[in-house]
């Protein structure tokens, strides 16, 4: 393609990519760089409903007015917040490393912190739900292909449910499911033989449902793929590899899955991007106790009663460039697959 | 009776139709609120007015738009259904209007006691108060031959007692879950042990004391009796524990006070053995360990004069006193309007007033201390930290967010 032609047929998608992603993510840049004000503080007498009369501390507005006119942006801090503890907390991890004599109380004291404790969470979610998924999705797409072909409708339609119900209806679900007098929570307790054993009680075993979940959900996406690229599967190789006597295991092995690797990278990449913003089943589960993840903590700082925009916007930044982090190694390796080939 | 019933109707409708053709409008309403059904009942009112139209979006979800909804010009929203600490919310950010002309032009039907004023002025109209109070089953107690707790030391003595007698294995409820319903039982026993949030006359935590050690010292107790997933129970899965039969003794909302035995599925031991009380005291500590709100509505700043006044007259006929003759209204809360008559469940609210409850405290940075306090206390009390490690953790997460917001340097 002519690099004008190309330029002319590429110009509405780079408008629109300017549009929907440059911009918003220019504009966190900045709200993560300006703070509120410094508020002006007035004594008022507050008269209140079956209490009478109190002074209280309240905002000054028009001294606040006139500061927000001369500065609408607000005040400029730099990475000030980036370096909070509500963020990458430096003043505060230092402290931790000269007063910890072992790892494991350096550790303990960093993820007392709010960002490293939903590190370590939306972390080790991410690592141990993205290869499952894969592996099951495969199995799934493997078993289903190996059906016959009146049954597999009925099948492919029934693994994909765990993908078509809303994720928080589906966590709200299992949640229910699994409260100490839920089906699942009171089979559980019998199990284990204790009457005050429950899952929502213990953070390793919330860690494990939250994952279990993770997995359910998202193994119906990787299968849906796998499923679509096995139906490609070059008939002529195998038949070769069958003749040579390869069994099952050694077909899918040697044959199938160098045959989807291309789609196995490219699950990979979304569902590493999917599992790093994990947010719904921490909200479904009501699980902020045990587990929190970056998504969580915006959510959180927008939703209480005093909104914290800068805070939201620095984390969403953080989160954006954990996402860049995390696809390096995949898009060098796309990178470096395209150069071979040109 | 049959009758009798419909002579009362109709002398409803007819009460109900003189009060619409009262209320005429001349600009548009908006209104925004919360959705219990003390407010469904105000909103509705407000809705029947005629001349402009009236829309009303009643949400649990109110506290995340109502700012938003507000700081435009003109502002979404003409009125703003508030309690205590979002009256502040939108006090911070300039976005509602003094009253007193309206009130003086059109509020004739209100008691001065509804007046919400600050700074002299009036910012809010109050219809109705409430607090966090006892609930307890009565059969439960009566049996055990327990007196009715008055304080949290001899709830967790009544509590102890019907563990031990084998009734049930967690006696006590709460709405223990991480966020803002545990760091409201959080305030509450720490008001009781008369701690206070902030230094004096200033924004600096004052949480990490003697006060602080105490509360979170009682609350690990409670919970010890509490049903293992208390974390993550807010207000409705205590009372949904509480209906079920499970629990026998729970700090609940005085609102919530009337709707306890009336919910489907209410077992007859729990509706005939359903009793409330005052709040309760703790540490030996004379004020009650509990707050004192009020819910009421504001007028949006950013609207036209006109909008305004429409807005005031349609929510002034959201809480007119006839209203209160009807029973299923009466009940529904403990109104501040003239010619209330208390009902049975609002035994609860009337005595945290009576008692001397602290209202809950409108400084500007109290929403940012209440989210760092529900962000913060799970730990403790999952016995994975110290209480001093986790007021610590408080004080400097509300440092980090007060300085954010501009409230410290």
């Amino acid at each position: 393609m002519r690099h004008r032609t190309f330029f002319w047929f590429f110009l509405p998608t780079a408008l629109a990519m300017l549009l929907f992603i440059a911009f918003p993510i220019v504009s966190v840049l900045l709200q993560s760089v300006f703070a509120p004000h410094q508020a002006v503080f007035v004594e008022v007498e507050n008269c209140t409903p079956l209490v009478g009369c109190t002074t209280e501390t309240a905002v000054d507005h028009d001294a606040t007015r006139s500061l927000r006119e001369a500065q609408p942006l607000g005040r400029f801090v730099g990475l000030d917040i980036y370096f909070d503890r509500a963020h990458l907390a430096l003043t505060e991890v230092g402290e931790a490393w000269a007063g910890a004599d072992t790892w494991g109380a350096f550790w303990g004291k960093v993820f007392n912190l709010p960002l490293y404790r939903a590190l370590s969470f939306t972390l080790t979610f991410t690592f141990v739900v993205t290869p499952l998924l894969i592996v099951f999705g495969l199995m799934i797409a493997l078993a289903v292909n190996s059906l016959h072909r009146r049954l597999k409708g009925l099948m492919i339609f029934f693994s994909l449910l765990p993908m078509i119900v809303t994720p928080l209806i589906g966590s709200l679900i299992l949640f229910w499911m699994l409260d100490s007098r839920g089906v699942v929570g009171s089979a559980l307790v019998a199990l284990a033989g204790d009457p005050n054993f429950s899952l929502k009680a213990s953070t390793g075993l919330t860690w494990v449902m939250l994952m279990v979940y993770g997995v359910w959900h998202a193994a119906p996406f990787a299968f849906v793929v796998f499923y679509a690229g096995l139906q490609t599967l070059p008939k002529d190789q195998l038949e070769s590899a069958m003749i040579d006597g390869a069994t099952r295991w050694q077909q899918v092995k040697y044959v199938v899955v160098p045959h989807l690797m291309p789609l196995v990278t490219f699950v990979a990449l979304i569902q590493l991007m999917d599992n790093f913003r994990v947010f719904e089943p921490i909200v479904g589960f009501n699980a902020p106790a045990h587990a929190t993840s970056l998504s969580w903590i915006i959510f959180n700082d927008l939703g209480g009663e005093t909104r914290q925009l800068s805070a939201a916007s620095t984390t969403s930044v953080l989160t954006i460039i954990g996402v860049a982090i995390l696809l390096s190694p995949v898009l060098v390796r796309t990178w470096h697959d395209f150069k071979q080939k040109t | 009776m049959f009758l009798k019933k419909v002579a009362m109707a109709g002398a409803m409708s007819l009460l109900a139709t003189t009060a619409i053709s009262a209320c005429e409008i001349g600009a548009r309403v908006s209104i925004i609120g919360n959705e219990f059904p003390a407010i469904q009942t105000v909103g509705a009112g407000a809705a029947a007015c005629t001349g402009a139209e009236v829309t009303k979006n009643l949400t649990a979800d109110h506290k995340d738009i109502h700012v938003p909804g507000m700081q435009g010009n003109p502002a979404e929203y003409t009125s703003a259904i508030v309690a205590n600490s979002t009256l502040v919310i939108l006090m911070n950010d300039d976005l509602v209007r003094p009253l007193d002309d309206l009130v003086a032009k059109h509020g004739g039907a209100l008691q001065k006691s509804q007046l919400i004023t600050i700074d002299g002025k009036v910012m809010a109209v109050a219809f109705m108060a409430n607090a966090q109070h006892l609930m307890y089953r009565k059969d439960i107690l009566n049996d055990l031959g327990i007196a009715v707790p008055g304080s949290y030391e001899e709830m967790l003595d009544a509590a102890r007692i019907i563990r031990e007698k084998g009734i049930m294995e967690n006696p006590i409820g709460g709405a223990y879950a991480a966020g803002w319903n545990l760091a409201q039982e959080f305030n509450n026993i720490f008001l009781g042990y008369g701690g206070s949030h902030f230094k004096p006359g200033t924004a600096e935590p004052n949480v990490n004391s003697e006060a602080g050690v105490n509360t979170l010292n009682m609350m690990k107790s409670l919970s010890e009796y509490m049903n293992p997933d208390f974390l993550t129970h807010d207000s409705n899965a205590t009372n949904a524990e509480y209906r079920a039969g499970n629990i026998a003794l729970l700090n609940m909302w005085g609102s919530r006070a009337a709707s306890q035995t009336t919910a489907d599925g209410v077992t007859d031991e729990v509706k005939n053995g359903h009793a409330i009380a005052g709040p309760m005291t703790v540490g030996g500590g004379a004020t009650p360990a509990s707050t004192l709100w009020w819910d009421g509505w504001t007028v949006a700043k950013n609207i036209s004069d006109a909008e305004a006044e429409a807005t005031f007259i349609a929510m002034m006929n959201g809480i007119r006193p006839d209203m209160m003759q009807d029973e299923a209204i009466r009940t529904q809360a403990v109104w501040l309007i003239d010619g209330y008559e208390p009902t049975d469940a609002a035994i609860g609210v009337f005595e945290a007033a009576k008692m001397g409850t602290v209202p809950y405290p409108m400084v500007p940075y109290m929403g940012l201390m209440h989210g760092s306090i529900g962000n913060e206390l799970a730990d403790f009390l999952q016995g994975k930290e110290s209480a001093e490690q986790a007021l610590a953790d408080i004080e400097a997460a509300y440092v980090a967010a007060a300085k954010e917001k501009g409230f410290l340097q």
